[in-house]
């Protein structure tokens, strides 16, 4: 079946990925070193790409590339758009506030996601075959820039694409004229269920990640708070005598350590728990998107399938009535039927890679859900053993202190 | 596959009730004014106060304990006594016996009732043994073994009542009573138990003349009136308000050594009925009063200040001569004038008021950060139990779902994080509850340094009087001389003269004496000043180190209890446990 294997370098590899025995086939992938590039308006962060294969598509073992954030983007539209049905990785959101874009922490994150989006890939025994992939791990950097500038807008649509798009308009005003708006959807009772849970799972799981970021802030709150009462605490041991002040200071300090446990602690929520969440969200929108598709698919598979069957229907009576248009009915019929059928075949493509990515999808999420509640569970103990330590420390010095 | 459900039905079954509960929890949380008054999770504390102080009751089961000081102090003297009686070494120990609170290695044991889930006592708060020696209204110090002299007071049910007395404009107006009653043992009060009821206008005159008698004291500040509507008095939160704050104000009056035995406390504590003291009159009839008896002054008769006033403030109204002469003398001395023979000298003293303005300004600092720590422990508490409740729904709604293996088991993983939380975040709170009440020693120390301001004001004000007294001597004495050098110059004697020189001389003599009894009461403010300064850093310390003790047992107790909640999730999702590079 696939790989086991789970190279994702999940907090800050600095180091390439592993290099597991060579007789199983392997793709393994990190994204580290963020660098700032260019000046001003125009800078940006590159990121090393390190690739380990033993694929023989690939130029050889090893490979280093630096690639920036839309270079990624450029990979997933590609991969977007050639396999549909498959719950395609979410990327990270491009960058919210210009100030926040540069700081160490949103660019430490950016770069763990950005690594987990990568491998997820070079796992996936479909999208690991991609020519795409190939090209962004090993292209050398202009090749990629040139790549990435062609992917823009209209102009780039294939014709075939464009065809579609007219028929689409077509149809939509037959239908419009015809005075029916067709339900063209799939309404599978199992479908209907699936296409529902996913609907209310992005929204519990919005709010849950939504609670998840509050915590982080409420640790980041109680660590100042902490902070500012150790120090005030402080000054106000040395108004008292002692033992008194004494005890004051004492209780400051520690105050002020536990202020430092916490900020880190706030770090270690936001990048092992909030921000897995905030990844199976975007998770969601991307089998949501998958939905699109297949929603869009089914459509054009039921719409030729009809128009075929019109034309069909169309040939029979030219032939009846020996037309000399029965010739060009022909041809015509036989480019709709195969068009039909190739829109069926993507539909059933669509439903099958579907079918199989569900299972996967699931299984991937209880395996990472299950790694971010360990880490948040042993995060939270080992942070209220460290707060049960520090104080308990102080105590024989407040007893001290009271019996002077 | 819904049979693999099974072993879990209980829990299925307890999930669900203890979610109910959990919502409860949160409806009953909506009630409370803490969470209303963070639900913009804004800065500003203005709803903050009252609502810790509702906190500190409602969490509260047990009422607080007797106020214990050791004995040595109870003689019941009347006159403002002289604090050298008071000045031997008690046997009161500060720091104390405290192992009965403080014990390796598992605080959490020993202090805390097992955690019990399904123990309703959770939801008000786990009751522990230690808590009884930090009462929350009372300054404590650590419980004396050798004390039996107590004295409680419970201030309760307050009630509208009518004014019967009719006043001219509103025919009748409303007033709140309070219910006071007093359990002591202190012979001084002749008896066991009272219960009267009393206004608040009876406590700003119980006030002013405690201010009176016991000048140079320390004496707790009484709770503001309030200038508010009529409307405003008679809410069911101001009320409760007032009854907190004056129940505070009568346990600190009870707590002092010297006051708790004054008669003014004991007559306001104990005889029914229309309270049997001075009112403190309004200020326009003083005024009234003071005009009357000016132009006599003015003109000589009533003489100077007689020995009996010097004995008290100059108060608005009534003595506007002395007033006046008591601002002049203050402004002359001020532009360095005349040279009056008692100066604030004591540099020992002013040391001490400004390092006791210091402290002031640390301890409110103190106390504004401590709030900020409160509040950050209970938005901490809170956010916890609404992520718990938010991925109750989730794990709800995969069971109900579940196609896959993979997602009931993702729901399972949930359901033990959700739980975790909404218990850890029950721990917040409960510790928040307890902090708050140690914490709040803090806030009490704010009002005992206005006392201090006070006693140090009776102070200065006394030493303004002898001042006073002392150039208006000197200047007497320098008429007289005048007056008889200008006469020795007239053969035979100028009779009209001789006559002023003999009024004068007896101005001075009782001026003389005047100046006397006011250098007298000024030692003796002086001294009452030093014991009771003396007194208040000795409890005061020995009250921070206990609020510190508190609080930091407190911290270790519940900290603990909230590692073993998620120790146990690391535990249940071990196999999650990877070797992160």
């Amino acid at each position: 079946m696939e790989n086991t294997e789970q190279p994702r370098s999940i907090s800050g590899s600095m180091q390439s990925p592993r290099s597991p025995p060579s007789s199983q086939p392997y793709l393994s992938v990190s994204v580290s070193d963020p660098v700032k590039l260019g000046n001003g308006v125009q800078s940006y962060i590159s990121y090393r790409v390190i690739t380990k294969t033993n694929f023989p598509e690939y130029q050889g073992p090893e490979k280093i590339v630096i690639r920036r954030y839309s270079d990624f983007v450029w990979l997933r539209d590609r991969l977007s758009e050639k396999y549909k049905g498959i719950f395609i990785p979410p990327l990270p959101e491009k960058s919210a506030v210009e100030k926040f874009r540069f700081s160490a922490e949103f660019i430490e994150m950016r770069r763990a996601a950005l690594d987990i989006f990568v491998n997820r890939i070079a796992l996936h025994p479909e999208l690991q075959q991609s020519e795409d992939l190939r090209t962004f791990l090993q292209a050398d950097e202009e090749t990629m820039e040139r790549f990435r500038f062609q992917e823009t807008g209209i102009f780039m649509k294939k014709p075939a694409d464009l065809m579609q798009m007219f028929r689409d308009v077509q149809s939509k005003v037959s239908d419009a004229v015809l005075g029916k708006e067709k339900p063209v959807e799939e309404t599978t009772p199992e479908y209907e269920k699936l296409k529902h849970y996913v609907f209310e799972l992005e929204n519990h799981l919005s709010e849950a990640q939504k609670h998840a970021y509050r915590l982080v802030k409420r640790h980041r709150e109680l660590g100042q708070s902490l902070l500012d009462f150790g120090k005030a605490v402080k000054l106000l041991g040395a108004c008292e005598g002692e033992p008194t002040g004494k005890a004051f200071s004492d209780l400051g300090t520690k105050s002020e350590l536990l202020s430092i446990k916490l900020q880190k602690e706030a770090q270690q929520v936001l990048m092992n728990f909030e921000e897995p969440l905030k990844d199976y969200v975007r998770y969601v929108q991307s089998i949501k998107a998958t939905i699109a598709e297949r929603g869009t698919a089914f459509k054009q598979h039921c719409e030729l399938a009809e128009t075929t069957k019109l034309k069909e229907i169309n040939l029979d009576k030219l032939m009846l009535t020996r037309s000399d248009k029965v010739g060009e009915a022909e041809i015509e019929y036989r480019e709709i039927k195969a068009e039909s059928e190739e829109a069926t075949r993507r539909f059933e493509r669509i439903v099958k890679r579907m079918n199989e990515e569900i299972v996967r999808f699931q299984e991937q999420k209880t395996e990472e859900m299950g790694v971010a509640f360990h880490q948040f569970a042993k995060g939270q103990a080992r942070l209220a053993n460290g707060i049960a330590d520090a104080w308990r420390a102080l105590l024989p010095k407040l007893e001290a202190s009271s019996s002077v | 596959m819904m049979g693999s459900e099974n072993d879990d039905g209980f829990e299925e079954a307890h999930l669900h009730a203890s979610r109910e509960e959990m919502e409860n929890l949160f409806l009953r949380e909506d009630g409370d004014p803490l969470t209303r008054s963070d639900v913009n999770g804004d800065k500003s504390n203005s709803g903050y106060r009252s609502a810790m102080s509702t906190l500190s009751d409602s969490h509260h089961p047990l009422s607080p304990p007797p106020i214990i000081v050791t004995p040595a102090d109870s003689d019941p003297l009347f006159a403002p006594p002289s604090y050298s009686d008071f000045r031997s070494p008690r046997s009161k120990p500060n720091g104390g016996d405290n192992s009965s609170y403080i014990e390796p290695p598992s605080y959490a044991d020993v202090i805390f009732s097992p955690f019990d889930e399904n123990s309703a006592s959770e939801i008000n708060g786990s009751d522990d043994g230690s808590r009884h020696s930090q009462s929350p209204d009372s300054l404590s110090r650590s419980p004396s073994s050798s004390s039996s002299d107590h004295i409680k007071i419970t201030v309760s049910s307050p009630q509208k009542e009518q004014d019967t007395a009719s006043s001219m404009i509103s025919g009748g107006s409303t007033y709140i009573t309070y219910q006071i009653t007093t359990r002591t043992n202190l012979p001084a009060y002749g008896g066991s138990e009272f219960s009267v009821r009393r206004r608040f206008r009876d406590v700003v005159t119980l006030a002013d003349r405690l201010a009176e008698s016991y000048r140079g004291f320390c004496i707790p500040p009484r709770p503001d009136k309030s200038v508010v509507e009529s409307q405003v008095m008679q809410k069911q939160e101001f009320v409760e308000q007032r009854r907190v704050a004056l129940e505070k104000y009568l346990r600190r009056l009870a707590a002092h050594p010297v006051i708790r035995n004054s008669d003014e406390l004991k007559v306001f504590l104990r005889v029914e009925g229309k309270l049997p003291l001075q009112t403190s009159t309004d200020v326009a009839s003083r005024m009234l009063d003071g005009a009357v008896k000016l132009p006599k002054q003015l003109f000589g008769e009533g003489g100077g200040a007689s020995a009996v006033e010097v004995a008290q403030p100059a108060r608005g109204g009534r003595d506007l001569l002395r007033l006046f002469k008591e601002l002049r003398q203050s402004v002359s001395q001020d532009w360095g004038g005349s040279k009056p023979a008692v100066v604030e000298e004591d540099k020992e003293f002013l040391e001490k008021k400004e390092k006791m303005h210091d402290l002031e300004l640390q301890i409110i600092n103190a106390s504004q950060q401590a709030e900020t720590l409160v509040k950050a422990q209970q938005d901490m508490g809170e956010t916890m139990g609404e992520m718990g409740l938010a991925f109750i729904k989730l794990t709800k709604f995969e069971n109900e779902e579940a196609v896959f293996n993979s997602q009931r088991a993702r729901a399972n993983d949930m359901k033990n994080l959700a739980t975790a939380a909404v218990k850890a975040s029950r721990l917040y709170r409960e510790l928040n509850s307890q902090t708050v009440k140690h914490l709040d020693t803090l806030h009490d120390y704010l009002g005992l340094m206005m006392a201090v301001q006070g006693a140090f004001a009776d102070r200065s004000s006394a030493l303004l009087t002898v001042q006073t007294l002392l150039s208006e001597l000197s200047s007497l004495e320098g008429r007289a001389e005048k007056l008889e050098a200008a006469s020795s110059k007239v053969f035979g004697g100028d009779k009209s003269r001789i006559r002023k020189i003999e009024e004068i001389k007896e101005t001075i003599k009782g001026t003389e004496d005047a100046k006397n009894v006011a250098i007298r009461e000024y030692e003796r403010i002086k001294e009452n000043n030093w014991s009771e300064v003396e007194r208040l850093d000795r409890e005061r310390r020995a009250d921070f180190l206990n609020m510190m003790k508190g609080f930091v047992v407190n911290q270790v107790g519940y900290a603990e209890k909230i590692a073993n909640v998620w120790a146990k999730v690391a535990e249940e999702t071990s196999q999650y446990d990877r070797e992160i590079s």
